[in-house]
C-alpha cells in the first residue's frame, strides 16, 4: 500500500452503527427461515463459502494483504477434519477444532514467511506456497490423492445432536458461522482492530507510531486462516468429502471472486458475495467451462467499475456502515 | 555409457537438459512480467493464459491456414502481442492510479476467461504440434543424445533474452524506457509520449509469452491449462529473482530449470515442489530476493 490516494476504496467509519445491528437481524432471520424454502445442503455450502471469504475479507479489506492462497488453509483444514473424523474416528466437533487448528498452524508458517515482503510480492508468495502444499496434498497418503477423503462420517455432535440428519446439521453450522461472523466483528471494532486498519491505510505511520506491524500482521494472518480452516472443516463434514479442488489455486481465486463482488472492507459484503457467487455456479453448472469465462467476466467487470462491491455500494448510498 | 553419483549419465544430462528446456521457458516469462512490471507496476497474472494463446494459435496457424513452426515465430507473438495492446489500451490504462492488487484481480479475471474460451472450444485433453521437419533428429554427443529442437529452443531463448536485455541496458531506446519507470512526468516533460511507450511495452512482455508458447508447442501438447499451472511456478521464479534486474530474471530462470532437473533426477518426489522451497529458502536468507533491492 503506497499513498492513501492510492489505497482501496474502503470505508473508514467505524462499523458499530445501528444498521449494522439491522442488517444482522435481518441475516439471521433470513437464514432461519431459508432452509424451509430453498435446499439446506446448498445453504450449506453457502454459509461455509461465506464464512471462508468473511475469513480472506479479514485480511485484504482489514489490513490491506492480498493474500492469493487462501485454499491452502480451507482446503488443508477440511482435509484433517476429514482424516480425524473418518480414520480416527473422532467426535464431528473435535474433528473441526482439529482442522481449524491444523489451519492455524499453517497460518502461522506461511504467513510468517509472506510478510517478510509487502504489496505484490506477498501476492505471489501466498500463492505460491498454496501451490506447494497442493503439491503436496496431490502425493501424501493422508489425503488420499485424486480421490479425496470420501464418505466422512458426520457423527453426532457432543454425542447429542445427530448431524447424519440435514436439517440438524444446518442448525449447527449456522450457529457456527453466526458465532465466527460476530467474532470477526469483535475484531475488526477492538483496539486490535483499529491498529489492522491504520497498518493498512499507512503502514510506515504505524511503524513511526511505535507498532510493531509485523506482529500484527502476522496474528491477523494467523487469524485469517484459522477461520477459513473453520469453514473447510465445516465444508468437509457438510459434503462428507476433502478433495483437491479445496486446495487448487482456483479455490483461492473463487474467494477473491465472492469478497470482490460483495464489497472489500465490508461486514456483510462477503456474505453476499459468497451466496451469489455459489448461486450462480449452481445454475450454471450445465454450461460447463463458461462458468470460468463468466466469473473471469465478473471479475473484470467488478475492478472496472464496481469497485464497491454491491454491499459497499449499497452502504454508500444509504450513506449507513455495513 | 558412464555413471556419476550412480546415475546413469544419459538420464542426467537428459534431464539436466529438459532442466535448460524449462529454465529458458521460466527465463523468457518472467523477463516479461519484469518489463511489464517496471512499467506498468502490474503483476501480469494474464502471462500464462498469453504462453498458452501462443501455443494455441501456431496450432491454430498450421491447422486452418497450413503455415508451418518458422512463420509461428514471427507471427504468432506479433499477433497474440496486439491482443496485449488491445487489453492495455481497454483496461489497464484505467487501473493506473489505483492500487496493485486491481491490476492482480483484473488481470486474474482476464486469464480465466481466455483459459474458459479456449476449454469450450478445444476441451481440456491436448493437442499435438509436430515439430518442424529441419529440427527433427537429433546427434550424438558421446555422453548424451542431443535431439535437434531442443538444443533450438536453448540457443534461441538464450539469444532472445540478451537481446531483450541489451536493447533496454544498452540503447536508447532502452534508456528511455528506464527512466520512465523512475520517473514518468519527467521523461512526458521531454516530449516523449510515455503512455504509448507504456502500451507497447506490455504488448512487448505479452509478445514474448507468446513467443514462448510457439516454442512449446512442439515439446508438451497444445492445451488450455498448459499456461495456468506454470505461471505460478513463475511466480515463484519473480519471488526468487526479484523483479528489480533484467539479467537476474534472465539469470535466475535458467539456474532454478537446471536445479529443477536435476531433483527429477536424484529426488523425483520433490521435483514439483524444489522452485518453491528454495522460495522459502530464499525469502528466510534474502526477503529482497536474489536480485532485487528492498521491496
Amino acid at each position: 500500500m503506497q499513498s492513501a490516494a492510492e489505497a482501496p476504496v474502503m470505508p473508514v467509519r467505524r462499523e458499530t452503527t445501528p444498521s449494522v445491528g439491522v442488517a444482522f437481524a435481518a441475516m439471521v432471520a433470513l437464514l432461519a427461515a431459508a432452509p424451509f424454502v430453498v435446499y439446506p445442503i446448498f445453504l450449506m455450502k453457502a454459509l461455509c463459502f461465506a464464512l471462508f471469504a468473511c475469513a480472506f475479507n479479514l485480511l485484504i479489506g482489514y489490513v490491506g494483504l492480498v493474500s492469493f492462497g487462501h485454499a491452502l488453509y480451507f482446503g488443508w483444514a477440511s482435509y484433517l477434519c476429514a482424516y480425524a473424523a473418518k480414520s480416527w474416528g473422532m467426535e464431528p466437533g473435535l474433528a473441526v477444532i482439529v482442522g481449524t487448528a491444523t489451519a492455524a498452524v499453517l497460518g502461522v508458517i506461511a504467513g510468517s514467511i509472506a510478510i517478510r515482503r509487502q504489496g505484490i510480492y506477498f501476492a505471489m508468495i501466498t500463492l505460491a506456497l498454496a501451490q506447494m502444499m497442493y503439491f503436496f496434498a496431490l502425493r501424501a497418503p493422508l489425503t488420499s490423492g485424486e480421490d479425496g477423503i470420501q464418505a466422512v462420517p458426520r457423527g453426532r455432535l457432543f454425542g447429542v445432536f445427530d448431524l447424519t440428519d440435514d436439517m440438524t446439521m444446518y442448525g449447527v453450522v449456522l450457529v457456527v458461522v453466526l458465532a465466527a461472523f460476530v467474532f470477526i466483528y469483535r475484531i475488526i471494532n477492538s483496539p486490535f482492530g483499529e491498529v489492522l486498519k491504520a497498518i493498512r491505510e499507512n503502514e510506515q505511520r504505524a511503524i513511526s507510531l511505535g507498532y510493531q506491524t509485523d506482529r500484527y500482521k502476522l496474528v491477523a494472518f494467523v487469524l485469517s486462516a484459522a477461520l477459513a480452516g473453520l469453514a473447510g472443516s465445516l465444508k468437509a463434514l457438510v459434503f462428507q468429502l476433502a478433495s483437491l479442488t479445496d486446495v487448487h489455486w482456483t479455490m483461492s481465486g473463487e474467494v477473491v471472486l465472492m469478497t470482490l463482488v460483495g464489497g472489500l472492507g465490508t461486514l456483510f459484503g462477503p456474505v453476499v458475495g459468497a451466496f451469489l457467487i455459489i448461486a450462480m455456479e449452481n445454475y450454471l453448472a450445465p454450461f460447463g467451462q463458461w462458468v470460468l469465462v463468466i466469473q473471469g467476466a465478473i471479475f473484470v467487470v467488478c475492478v472496472l467499475v464496481f469497485r464497491r462491491g454491491i454491499v459497499g455500494e449499497l452502504a454508500n448510498r444509504l450513506r449507513v456502515a455495513l | 555409457m558412464f555413471e556419476i553419483f550412480g546415475i546413469p549419465s544419459q538420464a542426467l544430462f537428459g534431464q539436466l537438459l529438459l532442466g535448460l528446456i524449462n529454465g529458458s521457458f521460466y527465463a523468457l516469462l518472467s523477463l516479461g512480467l519484469a518489463v511489464i512490471f517496471g512499467m506498468l507496476n502490474i503483476i501480469n497474472f494474464t502471462h500464462g493464459a498469453q504462453y498458452m494463446m501462443g501455443a494455441f494459435v501456431a496450432y491454430m496457424l498450421l491447422q486452418y491456414l497450413g503455415l508451418n513452426y518458422w512463420a509461428a515465430l514471427v507471427i504468432v507473438p506479433i499477433l497474440v502481442g496486439a491482443t496485449g495492446i488491445a487489453i492495455e489500451r481497454l483496461f489497464l490504462k484505467r487501473l493506473q492510479k489505483l492500487d496493485h492488487l486491481y491490476g492482480l484481480i483484473l488481470t486474474f479475471g482476464l486469464a480465466l476467461i481466455i483459459e474458459g474460451l479456449f476449454r469450450n472450444y478445444y476441451g481440456s485433453s491436448g493437442q499435438p504440434y509436430a515439430m518442424p521437419e529441419s529440427l527433427r533428429g537429433g546427434r550424438n554427443l558421446g555422453f548424451m543424445f542431443l535431439p535437434n529442437y531442443r538444443a533450438w529452443v536453448i540457443v534461441f531463448s538464450l539469444t532472445v533474452c540478451l537481446a531483450t536485455w541489451f536493447a533496454i541496458e544498452r540503447t536508447r531506446l532502452g534508456s528511455y524506457l528506464r527512466a520512465a519507470t523512475e520517473n514518468p512526468t519527467l521523461v512526458r516533460a521531454f516530449g516523449i509520449n510515455v503512455p504509448r511507450m507504456v502500451t507497447l511495452t506490455y504488448g512487448f512482455g505479452v509478445g514474448l509469452a507468446a513467443l514462448a508458447g510457439v516454442m512449446a508447442a512442439p515439446i508438451y501438447n497444445v492445451s488450455p491449462q498448459m499456461g495456468s499451472d506454470l505461471i505460478i511456478v513463475v511466480f515463484a521464479v519473480v519471488v526468487i529473482g526479484g523483479m528489480g534486474s533484467i539479467m537476474g530474471a534472465i539469470i535466475t530462470g535458467f539456474v532454478l530449470g537446471i536445479v529443477e532437473g536435476l531433483t527429477k533426477v536424484f529426488f523425483p518426489e520433490a521435483s514439483s515442489t524444489v522452485i518453491f522451497v528454495i522460495m522459502v529458502i530464499v525469502l528466510l536468507i534474502r526477503p529482497a530476493g536474489m536480485f532485487g533491492r528492498s521491496a
